[in-house]
């Protein structure tokens, strides 16, 4: 028991020396700092995809996380532009205003199962798509542009963050933000996970009628699990309209949902950190696949494919198989 | 003896079909009280009613005194009327162990904040949770295969587990639907001692059934339904000397009745 435990706190420790000090120390050796844009892609995006995965835990197939990432950015942004609020009081912010519209939305349309639901949510990343090009606040398909980098964060007078735009190397600073997020998101997750919820959750994914017939207020939970994966989009999308300092109605559409479950399924449903395993892989296969130009899409799709026939529950269960030997 | 449940004029229309029409009876403190009838007599649709995952079109259910009919299933749950269920509904892919353990959660103390944050009321919740688990599965001689994954059981250990269940949720009557469905002599004579010593430890039973030798072996009285309407109550001895039930079930049915 305390040898897990050990394992755990080791690994846990591992992770994070490498996130917050190799990497940044290899790309400052190798010179290559674009690397820190791609990182902080996939960081923001295993934290969207994390919203995903925790919809499937409760046996729902989500396609509409791109919805509250585009909601996300553009409640953010317009507080920012319009209202002239500090970019880290409007990120939390957009994680409660997508919470809330998820809440909204969910009640209708949690009671649908299996496909259904999947194609309400698919719908639902197009209507955010088109709402964004017709509401007037913001600014149809020019979107909202020239957003200034996030100020500095101070709380007593002790500035705990500095103003982004004074920082040599902003890209270095988003760099360390959306890990930090991404770090706290699945400690979140796993706490989530390994609690009572997680067991609860569960009992939802397997069988809603059983479920509530022990007691479990099945339509609640649905909807606390929701509201937390539509946080998540949402602070996601956040980050995203500060990084690139824009928001359009087309930064998240469809295929950005798609992907979001994807990530998903290819680092395994029955792991808390599929999701994040699975947005780097995906992430990176796409951009190696590049070279092979008017092939790529054609490899990668057969790629994930064939992946999803011999590994269906991602891989993380390799590993899990791996050890289950030793 | 105290009423646990009364059912009172209850109905449910589907359309122009009238499913349950009219029902009345209670159910006793620690009895077992089953209910019978021909295929389409409207057993399903009345234990449905009872266990609230139907809306009765008119009358009601009460338990101790409170109604609770036209609730939703998980507060009927709370109020201590809960079901089993005919397929073998179970919660697959966990343990067995943890079937049970999950089916604890109307008894417990913590929110879901707490169990997020791990409070003691959560850690307390957790261990009493796990100890009673453990009693129910030696209770129903499923401890051998705790930590079996649900899927893999044979049959009639499902329908042990689904009993477990239902009992971890520490019902004040406990509807089973069906529970000898499916299964051979032996496992029918096993299960009906096993409800009895339920029912012997304090519990109130509900079951709706088809298997007629077994019925008359565990009901202490028996409700008889035929196209929607309640036909007879009594005892065992009482209804097999009916004749309204004998008609019902005449010419196909009347050695199952064990006349």
């Amino acid at each position: 028991m305390t040898r897990n435990r050990n394992m755990k706190i080791a690994s846990v420790a591992a992770f994070l020396a490498i996130v917050f000090i190799a990497v940044p120390a290899a790309i400052s050796a190798s010179g290559r700092f674009d690397l820190y844009y791609t990182l902080t892609s996939v960081a923001l995006l295993s934290i969207a995809s994390a919203g995903v995965w925790l919809t499937f835990y409760i046996g729902r197939i989500n396609i509409g996380q791109g919805a509250y990432a585009l909601m996300g950015g553009y409640v953010s942004a317009i507080l920012v532009m319009n209202y002239g609020w500090s970019f880290w009081l409007t990120l939390p912010v957009a994680g409660l205003f997508c919470a809330a519209a998820s809440v909204l939305i969910g009640l209708p349309i949690l009671r649908l199962r299996g496909v259904y639901f999947a194609m309400v949510t698919l719908v639902l990343t197009e209507v955010a798509r088109l709402l964004a090009l017709a509401l007037p606040i913001t600014n149809g398909a020019k979107g909202i542009v020239s957003i200034p980098l996030p100020g500095a964060l101070s709380v007593f007078g002790l500035i705990i963050i500095p103003d982004f735009a004074t920082l040599q190397n902003s890209r270095l600073a988003f760099y360390l933000l959306a890990v930090t997020l991404m770090v706290v998101c699945f400690g979140v997750m796993y706490r989530l996970v390994n609690s009572r919820i997680g067991k609860l959750c569960q009992s939802l994914q397997q069988n809603e009628e059983l479920a509530s017939s022990i007691g479990v207020n099945i339509a609640y939970l649905r909807i606390i699990a929701y509201a937390v994966s539509s946080f998540f989009g949402g602070v996601a999308g956040a980050i995203f309209a500060a990084i690139s300092q824009s928001i359009y109605p087309s930064s998240f559409t469809v295929t950005d949902s798609v992907n979001f479950m994807l990530n998903c399924f290819l680092g395994g449903l029955g792991y808390v950190f599929g999701p994040m395993l699975g947005t780097l892989v995906l992430y990176f296969g796409w951009d190696l696949l590049f070279q092979t130009g008017q092939f790529q899409l054609l490899i990668y799709s057969g790629l994930m494919i064939v992946l999803m026939l011999v590994l269906p529950n991602g891989l993380l269960s390799l590993a899990a198989s791996i050890r289950k030997k030793a | 003896m105290a009423e646990m449940l009364e059912v009172s004029r209850l109905s449910k229309r589907f359309g122009g079909l009238v499913a349950v029409n009219n029902i009345s009876f209670s159910v006793r403190e620690k009895e077992i009280l089953s209910v019978i009838g021909p295929n389409g007599a409207g057993k399903s649709t009345l234990f449905k009613l009872i266990s609230s995952f139907l809306r009765p079109t008119t009358g009601e259910v009460r338990l101790k005194g409170e109604r609770i009919s036209g609730m939703a299933p998980h507060i009927a749950a709370r109020k201590g009327v809960v079901r089993t269920f005919q397929e073998t509904t179970i919660f697959k892919n966990m343990s067995v162990r943890d079937n049970v353990v999950i089916a604890h959660h109307l008894r417990s103390k913590a929110s879901l904040l707490g169990f997020f944050l791990g409070t003691g009321a959560a850690k307390a919740d957790e261990v009493a949770f796990g100890a009673s688990a453990d009693e129910i599965l030696a209770l129903l001689g499923l401890s051998s295969l705790a930590n079996e994954t649900a899927r893999n059981l044979p049959h009639g250990h499902l329908r042990a587990l689904g009993i477990a269940i239902g009992l971890a949720t520490d019902p004040s009557i406990l509807l089973l639907d069906e529970p000898f469905a499916g299964m051979n002599h032996d496992e029918t004579m096993r299960m009906v001692a096993m409800v009895r010593r339920l029912r012997d430890l304090g519990l109130t039973i509900l079951l709706v059934e088809h298997d007629m030798p077994a019925v008359m072996k565990i009901s202490d009285r028996i409700v008889v339904l035929n196209f929607g309407q309640k036909i007879a109550e009594g005892t065992p001895s009482e209804i097999q000397a009916n004749e309204k039930v004998i008609e019902a079930y005449l010419g196909s049915e009347d050695e199952a009745i064990g006349l």
